[in-house]
Parts: C-alpha cells; structure tokens; sequence
C-alpha cells in the first residue's frame, strides 16, 4: 500500500467512524458517552484474545462505559453454551466470539445477531482478507454479523534442542528446507526418530493437528461442497490428508496426545513431542503451557505445503444486546488495525487486515520465547497463501467424527485397514 | 354471620389445594411441560439453531432403534452403572458395620466418609483422569513398580475406561451410601445382636443373618438412587476423557453414556429433535429400572 493508498483509507475510517459518531448522534438523549448514564458491556470470549490493555484504552475514550470480560477455556464448551444462549434468545452478552468452525452455524440464523452492513460495514469490508470479510456474511450478501478479528496463519514449531539431539539442523531456514511437502515432513521425522533413540519423545504431537493442518491446505472445500452435500469420498483432499496422517501413525511419529487434552498439555511441560502445526495463536499458547524453563528451546519454520489456516475468530453482537451502540462500536475498535495490532503484540494473533502485514510492527516483530523468530513475517507468509475454505453447516460433527476414526486408529484401538471406511459412515450419520 | 360461615366454609375445603398447590406449579412448569415439550420435539425434524424443520412422526424413533452409537452407548451406561455400584453397595454396607461398631474418633470416622461427597466433581474428575493418564499417570507409575512395564491406556480399552469412572463414581458415593446404611443400621435392636452373641454366633454370622436383612429396604432404597445417577451418569466420563471432543467418549466411544450422546446429538450434532428422542427414551428406561425396583421393594415387605 503506497502512501495515497493508505492516507486514502485512513480518510475513509475516519469517515466510517464519524458517520457512526452522526448516527450516534442522531439519537439526541442519548449522545455524549451515553449521557451519565453507566453501561456495562459484556464480553464473551473463549481462550486468550489478549484484550486488557484494548479495553482500558476503549473505556478512557468512552467514559461510562465498563466492560467485563468472561473468557471460557475449553472451546467445545464455548460453543455448546454460545449456541443454547443465541437458540433460546437469552443474553449471551453484548459482545460475543465466534470461532471459524461455528460461523456457517450462525449464518443460518442471521436475524438473531446485529447486521453489520446496517452500520458501516460496506464501507470497512474491503480492508479484510477477502476470506474473512465473507466468511461471516450470508450467501445472499445481505447480512453481516460478525467482525473479523485473527486468522490462524500457520506456520511449524519445533524444538531445537531436541533437533540437535537427533542429529537435525536447528536452524531455522534450514529446518524449513527440510520439509518443503508434507512427505519431506515425513521422512524428516522418521530421521527424528532414528536419531533421538528415546521411545518417549515423538515427532509430532498428535495426528489429527497435523491432518487438519493439510486438509485445510487442500482446496476451498473439504467434507461439504457449497450446496452443503457431504463429498467425503469424492473429494481428494480429504482422502489425501488421511492417508498422510496415516503414514505418520505406521512411522509412528506421533505421541498420540489428544488435542487440548490435559496430557497434551503435559506433554508441552514433559517434552513428549518436538513439532507441532503451529498457527499465530498457538505461540501463546505454547507458552503458557510449557513455561519458563523452555524458553529459547522452541523456535518456528514455515509449514509444509506453504500456508494454510487453523482457527480465527469474528466479533459478533446478539440482538439480545441491550447496548447494541456501544457495544458496535467496541468490537469495530477491537477489529480495527489498533485493535489487531494489541492483541498480535499480547497474544501473538494475526491480523486479517493486511494493511498491517506491511507495517514494520509486524514485519519486524520477533518472538523471544521463540528464539527471536521473526514471528511476523513467518505468520504472515502463512496468512498471505491463504485460501478460503468453505465449510459446511455441519462440519464441526463430521470434523469431530473424522477425528475420533483417526485418534482410535492411532491409539491401536482400530485397525487401519477400516479406518477409512469407518469415517466415511461415521461422517455420513455426522452430517444428517 | 352466614356470609362468614361459608366464607369459612369454601376457605376450609380450598385452603388444603393452595396450601398443597406450590408444588404441582413448579412441577408442572419444571417438569411436566418439559416432559411434554421434549416429547413434542422428538417428533419433529428440529434443529438447534434453525429451529421446527417439519413433522416427521415416529422417524426419529424407528432411527433410534436401530443406531448402533445408542446402542453401545446403553450398554456402557449399564456397564459402568453395574461396575460401580455393586462393588459400592458391598462396600458402603461393611462400611457403615465398621462405623457402628465402637471406633476411636467415630465422629471423625463418620464425617470422613462423606467428605468425598461434597469434593465438587469437576475436581474429582481432573484429579481421577490425572490419576489415569496414560502417561505420566500415578496408576501406571505404580503397576510400572510392581513390573507391569506395558502402560495401560486407560481410556483406549472399554473395560479399563469403565474401570477407572467406576472408581470415581464409588469414591464419591460410598461414603454417602454408608451413612445412610449406618442411620438404618442404628434403628436395629440390639436385643437381637445380644439374643445372637448368647447363642454363639460369630461376628460374620451376626452380619449376614441380622444386619443384612434388617437393612433390605433401605439397601433398595440406596439402588433406586443409584440407579437414576448411575443411568444419567455425564459428568465423570465426560471429565476422564479431556480434550477436544470429549463428548464423544473416547475414540470408539467406548466410555461414551447415553447422557453423554443425548448432548453430542442436541449440541454438536445440532439435532435437537433427535436429541429430544434419546432423552425420552432415556426417561422411559429409568421407569422401568425404577418399576423392577419397586416390585423388589414389594416382595421383600411380604416377606417381613
């Protein structure tokens, strides 16, 4: 973006913000930072979004206004609650998070949340990545209900001391030339496992992150095509990434972790595992789980297959909100390049406002928990390559179906000659 | 003073309803109608979020009927319901033999018993899925001592998943079972453990021939309580296999409960109507283990 460019879309979300201000306005009484008159905004979140410091900025400016945060840990949890709130029209709060996987869900029922395009969207869409700016707009491209706020570019982290112990390189870039395609990735990893001579430690974390990370590589579709049909089995890409993760299971490369599960978690403290697809907002996450004493030890390399995508998030406000106003306004300032820049500074998010990706905050940023790794350019090179990927309304019970087929098939608990089939049936009983 | 004797009158024959009426209101908001409503649901073709997508009848029914998730579900259910609570009844009622008996510190003793009772079970559930992990697990650490080298995946195998949420289940609803055994254990004469001392018997006997019988009803009692927790059994195996997904109750499901697939089916499946069919049919085999419990309950009163 040249210099024009950019003073021309700062002049255009000045003009957003001030049109919203007039409307605001427009409403008399009310004006003037709600007149006196206290609002509290709930916030519900899952996970870490790293908003603290954007909320105390948020409430300066708008004196009267509070905000409380409530943030569940377990996403599944998240969603089930998230859905019986929005379903039965209780206060699921007056700002609400929606992951990736659950937007297509929410798209059905559009008129329970506000329409963005009624404030301003139109004109602030275009500063998405185009995939984001859609992904939370209905098909007839009336509705808009939630607002972008990361993507979850992915890139690969590792650990370089256990690289070293198995005789691999540790660098960074040269760790990256290891694995251009998924099957260097696999013959890297059973070179890991020849070398480091230790049955305890493994080379990936758990088979169905890395299935996931592939699937979400292999095209725009993956179960549904857009017509919402189940094309599991004529769609190559699903096939191709089960047979991949499969070849890892035989190589036993995996420390058969269930993702998020408490011994995973252990498993970052225990050293069980020595890479792992790694989107922007898994940094955190390492982080907090393997503490302190590993710092310096995990560093990250681009991810094979070149790019792709686990997780994001969108800003969303329920009808149910009785502070519709403010609460707008708080996640257009949460969603805006400021907003998306304090939560990539705290929690490691990636934008979807690519304006940012050529800024030198985020071009330059470096993570020092990594190894200093230039976690900017990595993520957004991930992000860059991203393909929109459409998801079907029930692609969160055919994921978790898949899923389990492939955790049973990896814990020995089912053979892998009928594996396949097995998730074909379980997928087609997911998707009625 | 006619106007006040029929006042009196109507207040005399209504007052009892109203004093009795709290009850059926609230019933009929938070039971009945729920109950009739799922019912209604069931019928339908019902999404979580879209909402009625048509009348479809005894579909969701005949579905039910022959879904092998429900069926091995059910079975888990009773598995578990079967695994936990003989070995729980057994042991409450030497349990509240021991506390009855004449203890150093009983009050302690029978304070002790209920503390795992009111451990909040999320806890109970962290702390027991820790304790079966794979891994770094305390269980397989000490099998590990005793040269078993081979970890046991506790939550891969059925019997080893059931195993380990049975014994949650047991260490959190001993001690209160105990108690209760113990309250209906004081109310036993003690001329009839004196009349069995005098004629020779042997503790053992004392137990078998008096305790155990004079305390019949309330052990029925006890596996009527434990049968409706047992049956509607969520929590424990829902927290022993953490993650993504748990609800899904292991990768095969294997430790998956009938509760559990009500859940997964309404909420990560979306379909309510569905869902809605479980959970009557989950209602509907309660009343049964509920009857069978009662004709038990019958016969033993004639046999006194």
């Amino acid at each position: 973006m040249n210099r024009t460019q950019r003073i021309a879309a700062a002049a255009a979300s000045a003009l957003v913000v001030g049109v919203l201000a007039a409307g605001c306005g427009g409403s008399g009484s009310d004006s003037e930072g709600s007149g006196g008159k206290d609002v509290t905004l709930r916030v519900n979140l899952f996970g870490q979004f790293g908003y603290k410091d954007l909320y105390k900025q948020f409430e300066a400016d708008h004196p009267g206004v509070k905000i409380v945060e409530t943030a569940e840990g377990d996403l599944g949890k998240y969603n089930t609650k998230l859905s019986q709130q929005i379903a039965a029209n209780a206060s699921a709060g007056d700002v609400v998070a929606i992951e990736e996987g659950q937007t297509v869900n929410f798209l059905q029922i559009p008129d329970k949340f506000v329409n963005l395009q009624d404030h301003g969207y139109n004109e602030i869409k275009d500063q998405y990545l185009p995939y984001v700016a859609n992904a939370a707009t209905t098909a007839d491209g009336k509705t808009t209900i939630g607002l972008g706020t990361d993507v979850g570019g992915l890139a690969m982290c590792y650990r370089r001391d256990l690289f070293e112990k198995a005789g691999l390189p540790t660098d960074r870039d040269e760790v990256a030339k290891l694995w251009p395609t998924w099957d260097d990735f696999i013959a890297t990893g059973e070179k890991f496992q020849a070398g480091i001579k230790n049955d305890k430690i493994h080379f990936i974390d758990a088979a169905t992150n890395v299935y996931n990370s592939i699937l979400m590589q292999g095209g725009d579709e993956t179960y549904f095509d857009r017509d919402n049909k189940l094309v599991v089995e004529s769609n190559p890409a699903v096939k191709n990434a089960w047979d991949l993760a499969n070849t890892m299971i035989d190589d036993k490369l995996t420390a058969k972790l269930a993702a998020f599960s408490d011994e995973w978690n252990a498993g970052f403290k225990n050293g069980s595992f020595a890479t792992i697809a790694c989107p922007a907002w898994m940094t955190g996450y390492i982080k907090g789980q393997a503490g302190d004493s590993f710092a310096g030890k995990w560093d990250i390399a681009t991810v094979p297959g070149g790019g792709g995508n686990w997780g994001g998030s969108w800003l969303a406000v329920p009808k149910t909100s009785k502070h519709q106003k403010e609460a707008i306004e708080l996640i257009k300032f949460l969603s805006s390049e400021k907003g998306q820049m304090g939560a990539f500074k705290s929690e490691g998010r990636l934008p979807s406002l690519p304006a940012l990706y050529d800024t030198p905050e985020l071009k330059d940023a470096k993570n020092a928990y990594f190894n200093d790794a230039p976690i900017g350019q990595l993520f957004v090179a991930g992000a860059k390559n991203l393909k929109p990927v459409y998801l079907g309304a029930k692609n969160v019970p055919v994921r978790d179906a898949f899923e389990n087929v492939l955790r049973a098939v990896e814990s020995g608990d089912r053979s892998q000659s009928d594996g396949w089939e097995a998730a074909v049936k379980a997928a087609e009983k997911a998707a009625k | 003073m006619r106007i006040r004797d029929r006042f009196a009158k109507t207040e005399a024959r209504v007052a009892p309803y109203a004093f009795v009426s709290p009850f059926f209101i609230i019933f009929a908001i938070f039971g009945l109608f729920p109950l009739i409503y799922t019912a209604w649901v069931s019928l339908h073709d019902w999404s979580l979020l879209a909402g009625d997508q048509g009348f479809v009848g005894l579909d969701n029914y005949r579905e039910l009927m022959h879904d092998a998730d429900f069926w091995r579900a059910l079975t888990n259910t009773v598995g578990i319901f079967l695994m936990a609570t003989i070995p729980q009844l057994i042991l409450a009622t030497v349990l509240a033999q021991v506390l009855n008996s004449r203890l150093r510190g009983r009050t302690f003793w029978r304070m002790g018993v209920l503390l795992p009772n009111v451990t909040s079970v999320a806890a109970v559930g962290i702390i027991f899925g820790l304790i079966f992990a794979r891994d770094y697990g305390i269980v397989n650490w000490a099998l590990g001592h005793v040269g078993l080298d081979n970890p046991i995946d506790w939550q891969g195998h059925r019997w080893s998943s059931w195993l380990a949420i049975s014994v949650m289940v047991d260490w959190r609803w001993t001690g209160y079972n105990a108690l209760i055994l113990l309250a209906s254990l004081q109310s036993v004469p003690k001329e009839l453990y004196e009349a069995a001392r005098i004629d020779g018997a042997s503790a053992w006997r004392q137990f078998w021939s008096i305790t155990v019988p004079m305390l019949r009803p309330t052990i029925i009692f006890v596996t009527i309580v434990a049968t409706i927790g047992g049956i509607q059994l969520f929590t424990e195996p829902l927290l022993f296999g953490s993650g993504v997904n748990a609800i899904a109750g292991g990768t095969t499901g294997q430790f998956q409960t009938v509760a559990m697939y009500l859940v997964q089916q309404a909420f990560t499946g979306q379909r309510f109507g569905y869902a809605s069919t479980v959970a009557w049919v989950l209602f509907l085999l309660i009343a049964v283990f509920a009857a069978i419990n009662v004709v038990l309950l019958r016969r033993i009163k004639s046999v006194n």
